[in-house]
């Protein structure tokens, strides 16, 4: 009897280690073929010119950091009397780039653009975050008139079609010369955050028990520092999970910034795909661009992997 | 003198009674008055980027305008560019590529995630290891997405066609996958369940997670079959979860730019040409900007009504 009890519990609750193992094989199998193309590109990256178009496509080769050098240069072609002509080079990367005929001619636009992201990325999320968190606030603990219809239309902005919202945008920032701004762009994309924002911190501040700052008002203090000194610690952790997802939209988003940026303002996404050597896309330089810019994902992926499933649902499911 | 800078300070005299009250009234601003303020900006922000825009955008849906002959005197036009794109064959062709790219990447999306979400909640040893690095793809850039795999499909050097080579013995040379008019649409279909079905895949997992043992527990007493307690209970209590999913895909999918733009810029010919590629060369190539307006107001009226239907499934997921 209580061996088939046993058994009956085992086969609910628990897979039996048999079924368990099949599953456990076929998820890593799917894994190692989702990574593959990452990894895929990671080493082209390290890859010489000609390894990097070579027929077969090659797995074993001898590693270089010519991509990673041609990315943060801009090189001419020189004749080797030139090059003889020139004082002996020094850094290793001179070196590296003479072996191939030809020399640094200064650096290239990867770092501004980088620099861009950078700012951009962070500009924005930092003011979708400080809106976000007050009207998550408000629609958390006061009655608003509507607020179920302006939640929805908050929501809503943040679906429509990029290209689409780019139409009179363009025709705006052209009138304001905000075309081709930081400016501009940072306030396109808190606006495209803070609907986001305001989803995910309602979720986070709804789950904080009001009793807190009840005791605190009752304690004398105002609204304001109740929300300051009570709300807002408790909220540390949803705020900063906000931060990222803010975050990784400004670094990934590519419709607004190709069709409103052209020099000026223009992030990665855009540049990636125009990084270009001799005779169409320099490979090795490309993915050496896609590695430095997905590595901080990668990192913000781990983070996020417990508030993962809130993000992608704007905070409506939270196990 | 409160009742004056607060116009809710009477109706706060009502509940007096209560010890949190007293403090809200005496110190400091109104509730009501912070909560419009904490609003206020937010909502100001949206009615300047969002609102402002589109109210004028439907202006301009009923002109003629053209940037690039910008010296043509505006002209109210009516409902000229509605009709246009109405009665636009190519337009409706580009309507049929873009439904065909979302029915078929979605629905691969539910197979592959529902899948992978009933395989990992097996919780096989490590299991949230292999979840997060299956995760990883759909945190990427798209258009990031877009343009590595162009390199991985270039048929010569690319790995791709090479490892196809392998197992089917086709020679890796002889097909393009972005550059040939039968492959290219499956191409994207291909990056882009590559990309998300990990998305359906964590918010399956999460229905999964929320059916509770003892239904189990009372269908096994009962002696039910593991296919019947997958058809009576598995999949239809993970279907508002799975429902939310499909929305959220199919809305992101009609709307397809980045990675699709980077993969094939809508060729061969312009058989992955999805809607908001077209959208994109009317009003930034050809500069039809009263044309690009009117079609741009029929995709956010679509958009609007999906995103009102996925609101609701929100709700319905969220009372669970």
């Amino acid at each position: 009897m209580s061996a088939v009890a046993k058994s009956t519990a085992h086969s609910i609750v628990e897979a039996s280690p048999r079924t368990k193992a099949f599953a456990g094989t076929l998820v890593v199998l799917y894994a190692l073929v989702a990574i593959l193309p990452l990894l895929w590109i990671a080493a082209t990256a390290f890859k010489s010119q000609s390894d990097a178009i070579a027929y077969p496509p090659k797995v074993i080769f001898q590693p270089t950091l010519e991509g990673y050098v041609n990315l943060f240069t801009v090189r001419t072609r020189q004749t080797r009397e030139f090059i003889n002509s020139l004082p002996p080079a020094t850094a290793w990367y001179d070196k590296l780039v003479r072996s191939h005929d030809m020399v640094i001619a200064g650096p290239s636009k990867v770092v501004p653009r980088f620099i861009n992201s950078l700012v951009i990325g962070f500009g924005s999320t930092f003011l979708a975050v400080l809106l976000g968190t007050l009207a998550a606030y408000a629609f958390s603990r006061f009655r608003i008139p509507l607020a179920d219809d302006l939640l929805f239309f908050i929501l809503s902005t943040r679906m429509m079609p990029p290209v689409a919202v780019a139409i009179p945008i363009y025709l705006m920032y052209r009138q304001l010369n905000l075309t081709d701004t930081k400016i501009g762009m940072i306030l396109l994309y808190t606006a495209v955050n803070v609907s986001l924002a305001v989803w995910l911190l309602k979720g986070f501040i709804d789950e904080i028990p009001r009793e807190y700052e009840e005791a605190a008002l009752v304690d004398g203090y105002t609204r304001l520092q109740a929300l300051r000194k009570v709300v807002l610690p408790q909220a540390v952790t949803g705020i900063a999970a906000t931060a990222i997802f803010c975050l990784i939209f400004s670094w990934n988003e590519y419709a607004f910034a190709v069709l409103l940026t052209s020099g000026d303002a223009q992030t990665m996404p855009p540049f990636i795909p125009f990084i270009i050597g001799e005779g169409g896309q320099d490979w090795p330089a490309v993915a050496a661009a896609t590695t430095l810019f997905v590595i901080p994902i990668v990192l913000f992926t781990i983070l996020l992997r417990k508030h993962l499933l809130r993000g992608i649902t704007f905070g409506a499911v939270r196990k | 003198m409160t009742a004056i800078i607060h116009p809710d300070a009477p109706a706060d005299r009502v509940g007096a009674q209560s010890p949190f009250r007293v403090a809200r009234r005496v110190r400091g601003l109104s509730d009501r008055a912070i909560a419009w303020l904490f609003v206020a900006p937010t909502v100001a922000l949206l009615l300047a980027i969002n609102i402002f825009p589109l109210v004028w955008m439907i202006r301009l849906s009923f002109t003629n305008l053209n940037l690039s002959m910008s010296y043509l005197p505006l002209r109210f036009v009516g409902l000229d560019n509605y009709s246009d794109i109405l009665t636009d064959e190519d337009l409706w062709l580009r309507l049929q590529t873009t439904a065909q790219f979302v029915i078929s990447s979605v629905a691969l999306q539910v197979v592959i995630g529902f899948g992978l979400a009933l395989l990992i909640n097996r919780q096989f040893r490590s299991h949230s290891f292999w979840t997060t690095i299956i995760l990883l793809p759909m945190m990427l850039s798209p258009a990031v997405v877009g343009n590595f795999w162009t390199l991985l499909f270039q048929p010569q050097i690319g790995p791709f066609n090479y490892v196809v080579g392998l197992f089917t013995g086709i020679p890796p040379s002889s097909f393009s996958m972005t550059g040939e008019v039968a492959l290219a649409p499956w191409t994207i279909v291909l990056v882009d369940t590559w990309m998300w079905a990990p998305y359906v895949m964590l918010i399956c997992l999460a229905g999964l997670r929320s059916i509770p043992d003892y239904i189990y527990e009372a269908a096994e007493v009962d002696r039910a079959s593991s296919l019947r307690q997958f058809w009576s209970i598995t999949l239809p209590m993970t279907m508002p979860f799975l429902m939310l999913a499909v929305l959220f895909r199919a809305i992101e999918n009609f709307k397809m730019f980045d990675m699709v733009n980077l993969l094939t810029s809508g060729g061969p010919g312009s058989t992955t040409e999805l809607v908001s590629i077209t959208l994109k060369r009317a009003a930034f190539e050809k500069w039809r900007t009263g044309y690009s307006s009117a079609l741009a107001i029929i995709l956010f009226v679509t958009v609007f009504g999906a995103a009102n239907i996925y609101v609701k499934a929100l709700n319905r997921v969220k009372q669970r």
